[in-house]
Parts: C-alpha cells; structure tokens; sequence
C-alpha cells in the first residue's frame, strides 16, 4: 500500500470514489498451472452511481463482482468501499443473484425478513423490523404475496424478492449479478423500470454485471467493458450521459442512446469478437 | 369433460338457464347446443354412469382383486395338504387374539398388544439413540472432508454386517437381553441416517450458502436456518429407511433373546405349534411396519419444499 492510498483511508473515502478497485486481480491455481482471470483492473466508482459491467461470457465481470462482494478474495490488489478495504462478504455489500437464491422453505416476507434481521436487528425492535420488511415488499410490489413460497411465484416474482430483500438491507453498494438474465423480455423489461425508479429514488450505488447491452444503456451512467478472458481487464468505458428519468420508448429513438448502444456493439462484435469464435 | 357428463340433471338444468341468457353468454350457450346434437340424452345418462363408477372404482379396483387373489391361492395351498391353515381358520383366530389385546397372564404369557407396544418400544430407543448420535455424524461427514475420508473406510466395512451380528457384543457388554436388542436396533438404524444426512448436507446448493456468506450470518443461524432445513428432507428419508429396517431386524432380534415381544411372541407360538397366531403375527408385523412407513412419509412430506 502507497502512501497515497494510506491518506485516502484517514479521510474515509470519498464521494467520488466510494468503491475503488486498485489494481485488482485474482489468479486461480488449477493443476496445468495458473489461470489469469482478471488483471489490473482499475475503476473508482461514486456514490449514487449506477455502473454496468459487460463483456461476452467468461470475461471474468462475475469474478470482478464477486471481489466486490467479498464472496472471491482478490489475488492481486485491493478493493476499497468508503475507505475500507472489502475481506470478506457483508451486508453492506447486498448482491442480487440471477439464480434468485431465495431459501425455498421461507416464504417471500421470511426470505426478506432474515436479512432484515441481520443487518438492524441489533438496534430495533421486531415491530421495526416487520415494518422494513412489509416496505420492501411493497417497493416491489409484492405486498400480497407476502406469505408466498417461492415456489408458487413466477422468476420475476422471485427476482423482485431478491430486490427487495437486497434494499431493505440498505447496503452502500448494490451488487447486481446478471439479475434479469433468466427471465423473458417482457418481465426483464418490467423489473428493468422498477429498478431505474427504485435505485433513483433510494440513490444506491449499483455495480451490475450485464450481457445486455441495451440493459446496461438504459439503466447504467458509465458502463465498464471488458476485454475477453482469460486475463481480462477493463477495455473501455462508456459514460452514458443520458438525463434521467428515462423512459424505454423514448430511448429508442433518441440519438445519444443509439450511440452509446452502437459504441458497446463495436466494442463487443469488433474489438473482442475473437474469443467468441473459439468458444463456439 | 368427465365433470360434464357425470351430473346429467344438474347439467340439464344449466343448459335451460343458459338458453334464457341467450343474449349475454352467446359462446357457451352455442357450446353446448353442438354437445346437445352430438349426444343423445339417453346415452349421455349412461355414460354418465359409468364415468362416475370409474371415478372412484378403479383406485380400488386392482388392489382388491390382488388380496383376493392372494386369499384364494392361500386357501388352495392350504387344502392341498400340509398343516398350514386357512384364511378362514386364521380370522377365526384373529378375532379371539384380538378380543382381548392387552391380558397379562405372567412375563412370557401377554396379549398381543403388549407384545407390539413392547416392540415398538426397543425400535423407539435404539432408534432414538441412533438419531442422537447419525444426524450429527452425517452433519459432520459432509461438512468436513476430512471427517469424511476418515470415516469412509468404516462405514463401508460396518455397513453390509447384518445387524444380528452385533447381538453377542450387544449380550456381552450389557449381559441383559433387552439391551442387547436395543443396541441391535442402534446399530442397523445408525447407518441410513449417518449416510442421508451426509449427502443431504453435501448437496446444499451454492446458492442457499452465498446467501449466509452475503448475509454474513452468525454459525447458529447458518446451522438453523439454511443447513438444518436444506438437510431435513434427506434426514427425512434416512429415518423412514432406519425406521424399515429397525423394524426387520427387531423381530430376528426379539427371536433370539426372548422377553416380551412381537418377536418372541412369534417364536413361542411356533413353540406352541400355534400356525394361526404365527400368521396373525406376520400380518401383524407388516400392517404396523405399514403404519410407521405411512407416518413418515407424511411428516416428510410436512417438511418438503418445491425448489
């Protein structure tokens, strides 16, 4: 650690750079030897912003994300969240997962409500926390099927629960991984506004791992694009610019949106088409 | 369709209201004039009929005509020679067994109710001895790899020992017959639970555990709110298998160390060259091995979740 890094810890991160991510890398070793997935990945990420993370499959976005989330440790590097360095999983830190991973013998309010438990539990009574949970299933509208089992909803259903159960933690940074990805596009669509209301009201930090592109346009102020793996690192990043609220129909025709849109086509199909020839 | 033709006068009923609301239901009043003209209404009366004998017929069906069948060539056997009695004879017997199910005449001499309960009650403790002790060693087992490697050889020795091979240790630690029992039970129980648990404990999905990582959930919340429900189900099959086999062998163990018992009670009777009791206790025995299965598949089922 530099002596740069060791003034920023006594300020306690700022603003602008909330999250930071310093030079981070992790490197797997498997038996034919080491395995890069990410390097020197480098990205300073301000409070209130929405980041997308895209690249094409097994760029490594979902092990960045992961090192976020404390749930991989960085090999190389750090990872800092509002001056403290990220060693482990916390719920400061909420991530959204694609496979929902909601506990199926809870119903929808008891999944919420265990995270609730955990993170305020400490200061507030139960009626408090009864009351965190209600709201955040009323946030995404699911006030009614509250007492459902997750397996009697629909995948959108289950994914507004993984929402819900990620804000009522009220973390500093919301970690989406690909949330929308197993859902039709009418559903993702959906969920996709309710985000953009939700997240703009609240303020969250949002870092979300996407292979959408006109996902990660529509919701996200930067997008970060990554190269191919292995040993993928940032390529390039994107800043949106759009003003907010926006709204999806008059997105499609507006100029900025299709520019971005064509930027992170080229930049996907041009510059990193290549590994995806060999995967296939 | 099935619900359609089965209450033809109600159906009939409809139909004429369906025809006065005319102008507001157009769909299914032209609905059901096309099955009007396709179905007389004779003929749609007697299939009627048949559908609704069907309906809760059939189940029964099959599973009657197989005790009867069962019945039949027990009697044939039975009159061709040899000294096995018939179904009749052994009803007869039944009836008077069952008349009075809990006499005691002396320790050796009980109704056949105590000598069930009595049973019932060695599988109970060796049972409960062996769940104390296999839920928390399958807990381990697929926690911990190394708990895991170090018990596998074990296992897979101890295992295919047919538990009656542990009633001269069982005699010769406790010196006593019902112990010795017991410990028979323990021992053949332990087994599936130890296994089910572990595999259930192995197959906890990555998902269910990010969510405690994420959470960052204390170790006891972990174990009662994620493991122990993800386990339970597998749990669940590991005793309703124990409880089988716990079951089988109380009956060879009963056998060999007398007492009062459906085991030993067999046994006297055979003694006593009383086939009809020995009968009555085999159908004994599976009607509550029956039972016990029945019991556990329901509370598993209380405790299942739809992933």
């Amino acid at each position: 650690m530099n002596v740069d890094s060791v003034k920023e810890l006594d300020i306690g991160g700022n603003d602008e750079r909330y999250l930071r991510i310093e030079n981070a890398g992790k490197t797997f070793s498997t038996r034919q030897g080491h395995f890069v997935a990410v390097r020197e990945i480098n990205l300073s990420i301000a409070r209130g912003e929405f980041v997308a993370l895209i690249g094409h499959s097994g760029c490594g976005k979902s092990t960045l994300l992961n090192m976020v989330a404390g749930l991989a440790q960085p090999t190389a590097g750090i990872v800092l969240l509002a001056g403290r360095e990220v060693r482990a999983p916390g719920p400061d830190r909420a991530v959204v997962f694609q496979g929902y991973s909601l506990l199926p013998w809870m119903s929808c309010y008891e999944n919420v409500y265990l995270a609730v438990e955990r993170v305020f539990s400490a200061n507030e009574r139960r009626a408090q926390l009864a009351q965190r949970t209600h709201a955040a299933l009323k946030l995404v509208g699911l006030a009614l099927a509250a007492h459902k089992k997750p397996a009697e909803i629909s995948g959108g259903m289950k994914q507004r629960v993984g929402i819900a159960r990620a804000l009522a933690m009220q973390p500093k940074v919301l970690l989406l991984d690909e949330p929308f990805g197993a859902l039709d596009a009418l559903t993702r669509a959906r969920l996709q506004d309710e985000l953009m209301r939700i997240v703009s009201d609240a303020g969250s930090t949002v870092l979300m791992v996407t292979h959408d592109v006109d996902e990660a346009v529509l919701l996200a102020d930067r997008i970060v694009m990554m190269t191919n793996g292995p040993a993928a690192t940032i390529g390039d990043v994107l800043s949106v610019g759009l003003p907010r609220p926006r709204d999806r129909l008059e997105m499609a025709h507006t100029p900025r949106y299709l520019e971005c849109r064509e930027r992170v086509l080229q930049f996907l199909y041009q510059k990193q088409s290549h590994v995806e020839m060999e995967a296939a | 369709m099935s619900a359609v033709v089965a209450a033809p006068p109600a159906r009939a009923g409809r139909r004429g209201n369906d025809r006065s609301a005319l102008s507001q239901q157009p769909m299914a009043a032209a609905n059901d004039a096309a099955r009007t003209t396709t179905l007389a209404p004779i003929e749609q009366h007697q299939q009627g009929k048949r559908a609704a004998h069907r309906a809760w017929l059939a189940p029964a069906v099959a599973p009657l005509a197989g005790i009867m069948l069962f019945l039949l060539l027990w009697q044939i056997v039975a009159q061709t020679g040899g000294q096995l009695p018939g179904p009749l004879k052994v009803w007869d017997a039944a009836i008077k067994v069952f008349a009075d199910p809990f006499y005691q005449k002396g320790p050796n001499d009980q109704g056949i109710g105590w000598n069930v309960l009595s049973s019932l009650q060695r599988v109970a403790i060796g049972f409960g001895l062996a769940a104390l002790i296999g839920i928390p060693a399958g807990f381990l087992i697929g926690r911990f790899v190394f708990v895991s490697q170090m018990s596998a050889p074990i296992i897979a020795l101890l295992r295919p020992v047919s538990p009656l091979a542990w009633l001269p240790i069982g005699l010769l630690v406790f010196k006593a017959a019902n112990p010795a029992a017991i410990w028979t039970i323990f021992i053949c129980s332990l087994w599936p639970m130890i296994i089910n648990t572990a595999v259930g404990v192995r197959q906890i999905p990555q998902e269910y555990l990010n969510v405690a990582k994420v959470l960052n959930l204390s170790e006891s919340k972990v174990l009662t709110r994620i493991l122990f429900p993800a386990v339970l189900p597998f749990m669940l099959t590991g005793v309703r298998l124990s409880i089988g086999v716990a079951w089988l062998v109380i009956v060879a163990a009963e056998m060999l160390t007398g007492g009062v018992g459906i085991g030993f009670w067999v046994w006297d009777e055979w003694n006593n060259l009383n086939v009809q009791h020995i009968i009555i206790a085999i159908f004994t025995i599976g009607i509550v091995g029956m039972l016990l299965e029945l019991l556990l598949i329901l509370i598993a089922r209380r405790f299942e979740y739809a992933t």
